[in-house]
């Protein structure tokens, strides 16, 4: 996700990567990365997440999390959402109680 | 490119009655590693995944589509392919193509510090394309994203499709390939004749490429 500082809020961290900043760490679902004892900093969590902090002038680009090595660290899908072709959000959850199947595509 | 305009066409062509989604922003490869098309994964009915993005095509409809696949040689594989999801659609969880979460998981797509620096990477050159087109600029982060993920295909073939290069006039692979013509200029350290020259040598021969 992009930044427009590098000095985000714990809040507005945890927004933009669902990583929540508690006393123990960065947590979220069962997981609790302790940062250190330092105040909170982007930086900081970034390294300890395994989140690459990539800066282009006055952009900085936050990239995922990486303590496990895998993409999934969940099989659950309930909160995915996309625009539909008129720019609706679609939830993937509205489906539950029958099968899908998720086909990407694109018309290179 | 991306967008509903682009993708509006291809739908209503097909006559889809199911749900069309845009994902401009790659969302499904951030969360779910999706890192080319066609992948394809596998949710049951309470919404958890029982197949992770997995390369998947379905048998081939329509002449263009049937002459391609036969050219790639990928008919018996298309087949087996829906004879699976069918048998999942059958049995559902009972169905050996049916992973338990913990499979699911570990046969999701790696994601190391380099593949989260190529996200970030590919995030600037997004924007910054958006911002100011195709610059220097952006192409410095394309590129940083093709070379520390090589194998994400997406983040390839949009960033070829933004110097909008389709390649026309060329017979059937014509669109779908995307790279220099002979002592063309090309912006990228990757381009599809190189990959598929990689990837997969028999078929690039075949095509007269390498």
């Amino acid at each position: 996700m992009l930044l427009e500082r590098p000095d985000v809020s714990p809040a507005e961290f945890a927004r933009l990567t669902g990583w929540e900043i508690k006393p123990e760490g960065a947590c979220k679902d069962d997981a609790c990365v302790p940062l250190g004892g330092q105040p909170f900093d982007v930086a900081n969590t970034a390294e300890r997440l395994g989140m690459a902090l990539v800066q282009d002038d006055q952009v900085w680009a936050l990239g995922p999390a990486t303590l496990t090595g895998k993409v999934l660290t969940t099989t659950d899908t309930s909160d995915f959402a996309l625009p539909d072709l008129d720019g609706n959000e679609f939830r993937l959850s509205s489906l539950q109680g029958q099968k899908v199947l998720v086909v990407a595509w694109a018309p290179y | 490119m991306g967008g509903a305009d682009i993708a509006r066409p291809y739908v209503d062509a097909a006559g889809s009655t199911h749900p069309s989604l845009i994902d401009a922003a790659h969302l499904l490869d951030a969360r779910f590693g999706v890192t080319n098309i066609p992948m394809v994964m596998w949710v049951d009915e309470t919404g958890a995944m029982v197949r992770p993005p997995e390369a998947a095509s379905p048998p081939a409809v329509g002449e263009a589509a049937e002459r391609s696949s036969k050219m790639v040689g990928d008919g018996e594989r298309r087949e087996k392919y829906a004879e699976r999801l069918r048998d999942w659609v059958t049995n559902g969880a009972a169905s050996q193509y049916a992973l338990e979460p913990e499979a699911v998981i570990a046969r999701s797509q790696p994601r190391s510090r380099d593949e989260s620096k190529a996200a970030a990477h590919f995030e600037l050159a997004q924007h910054i394309w958006q911002q100011e087109g195709l610059s220097s600029r952006a192409l410095v982060h394309f590129n940083a994203a093709h070379e520390l993920q090589p194998t994400n295909i997406t983040y390839k073939r949009q960033a070829y499709s933004a110097l909008g290069v389709e390649r026309s006039g060329d017979g059937e692979w014509g669109r779908f390939r995307q790279a220099p013509e002979a002592g063309e200029d090309w912006p990228f350290i990757s381009d599809f004749n190189k990959d598929l020259v990689a990837h997969n040598p028999a078929l690039a021969k075949k095509l007269g490429l390498g």
